[in-house]
C-alpha cells in the first residue's frame, strides 16, 4: 500500500538546471566570436544606405572609420539638426579629418600604413556637400582608398 | 576522523549566474559590424604633369542634381536605366579594337573599354542616399560586363573570384601557384574592363 501512496504525493519533479550553464557559455562564446568591441559611442544618427555591388572590408586593423549624420537627439540643443563629422568621439569639421587621418595613420604599424582603407559611415540623410570636404581632405593627405560602407539590399530602397 | 572522499564538492550552483553576467556584459559592450561597401579611389589632388586629351565621345558624363535627377550625356534619364546606359558606352566598341565587346560600334560613342571613361557629378545638396544609387548602379555596370567575360574566359562570375581573392583566408587555403593563378585571373578581367570612374568636384548651383 505504501508503495503506491510514495507516487501520489509527490509533486511535478524539478526540471534539472544542471546543464544551463553549458546552455549560456554556448551563447556566450557565440557573441564573443561574432562581435567586435566598440570603439566609441555614436553620437550622430547613423542609418546606412543600401548597396547591392558591396565588397567586405577585410582585416579591422587597416580601416580608419569617419562617421557622419546628423546629431543625436541628445546633442540637437548644441549642435544642430545639419549633418556633422564625427571623428571618435567628438564633432569635429571637415578641416579636422586630414589631422585625424595622419594621427589614425602614425598609429599604425609601418607596414600597414600604406594600405589603410577610410570607411565613411554616413547617414542617407546627408547632403554630398560634406563628403565632398570630407573627400578633399582625404586627398589632401593622400588617403585615397575609400569605402563607402553600407548595408546589402537593393539600391533602389534608398530613394523611398 | 580523518576526511575520507577527498575535498567536500565545490557547488556548481551559481555557475550560470556567473556565465549569464559574462553574457550580459559582451552583449553591451559589442557590435556585430556592418563591413561592407562600395570600394572607390579618390583621384590624387597634384593634377598630372601632362595635359591629357581624352575625347568627348569617350566621356561618359553622369551628373546628379540636387533633387536626385539624373543627367546622362545630356539626356534626362531615370536611374533604374543608367546600368544599361553605362553597359552599352562601356561596351561600345567605336574604333572595332576591343574584340571581346559586343556593343554596337557607334561611332559617337566610346572608342573601347581601354579608353572609356565615366565622369561622376553631383550637386553639394545631392543626398547621399541618391549619390550611392548611383554609384552602385555604376559599379554594377562594370561588373556585370566583367562578369560576362569572366564567364566566358573561366566560367565563373567575377565578383566572385575577386571575393576569393580578396579573401584573407584564401592565401592560407590555396597553395602559391593556385593563388597567383587566381591573381592572374583577376587582373586579366580588370584589364579587359578597367575602371575608370572619375569623380569631380562638386558644382555648387545657386
Amino acid at each position: 500500500m505504501s508503495k503506491f501512496a510514495k507516487k501520489k504525493d509527490g509533486e511535478l519533479p524539478a526540471v534539472s538546471t544542471a546543464s544551463l550553464p553549458d546552455i549560456v557559455f554556448m551563447l556566450l562564446f557565440f557573441f564573443m566570436t561574432v562581435t567586435v568591441m566598440k570603439d566609441s559611442s555614436l553620437k550622430v544618427k547613423n542609418e546606412l544606405p543600401v548597396a547591392s555591388e558591396i565588397k567586405k572590408l577585410e582585416k579591422k586593423d587597416r580601416v580608419i572609420t569617419i562617421y557622419v549624420g546628423a546629431p543625436d537627439a541628445q546633442y540637437e540643443k548644441v549642435f544642430g539638426t545639419e549633418p556633422k563629422i564625427q571623428l571618435n568621439d567628438k564633432f569635429s569639421s571637415p578641416s579636422d579629418v586630414g589631422d585625424y587621418i595622419l594621427m589614425e595613420r602614425a598609429k599604425k604599424s609601418q607596414e600597414l600604413q600604406n594600405v589603410l582603407t577610410t570607411s565613411l559611415k554616413v547617414d542617407k540623410n546627408a547632403n554630398m556637400g560634406i563628403i565632398s570636404d570630407i573627400k578633399l581632405e582625404l586627398r589632401k593627405v593622400n588617403a585615397l582608398k575609400v569605402n563607402y560602407t553600407t548595408g546589402s539590399g537593393d539600391a533602389f530602397n534608398n530613394l523611398k | 576522523m580523518a576526511r575520507r572522499g577527498g575535498a567536500p564538492e565545490v557547488s556548481a550552483g551559481s555557475m550560470a549566474d556567473i556565465a549569464f553576467l559574462l553574457l550580459i556584459f559582451f552583449l553591451v559592450t559589442t557590435t556585430i559590424e556592418t563591413d561592407a561597401g562600395l570600394d572607390r579611389m579618390l583621384p590624387p589632388i597634384e593634377p598630372p604633369d601632362v595635359d591629357v586629351i581624352i575625347k568627348e565621345k569617350n566621356i561618359f558624363q553622369v551628373n546628379i542634381n540636387k533633387n536626385g535627377q539624373l543627367l546622362a550625356d545630356d539626356n534626362l534619364i531615370d536611374l533604374k536605366d543608367l546600368r544599361a546606359k553605362a553597359m552599352e558606352f562601356l561596351d561600345n566598341n567605336g574604333d572595332a579594337s576591343c574584340t571581346y565587346c559586343k556593343g554596337k560600334k557607334n561611332p559617337e560613342s566610346s572608342d573601347n573599354p581601354q579608353k572609356a571613361i565615366i565622369s561622376l557629378k553631383n550637386d553639394r545638396e545631392t543626398k547621399y542616399s541618391t549619390y550611392i544609387t548611383v554609384q552602385n548602379e555604376l559599379v554594377g555596370a562594370y561588373n556585370e560586363l566583367r562578369n560576362r567575360e569572366a564567364q566566358r574566359l573561366f566560367k565563373r562570375d567575377f565578383v566572385e573570384i575577386e571575393a576569393e581573392y580578396l579573401n584573407p583566408e584564401t592565401k592560407d587555403k590555396l597553395d602559391e601557384t593556385a593563388y597567383d593563378e587566381l591573381k592572374e585571373k583577376v587582373k586579366r578581367i580588370q584589364e579587359l574592363f578597367p575602371q575608370k570612374l572619375s569623380e569631380a568636384e562638386t558644382s555648387s548651383s545657386n
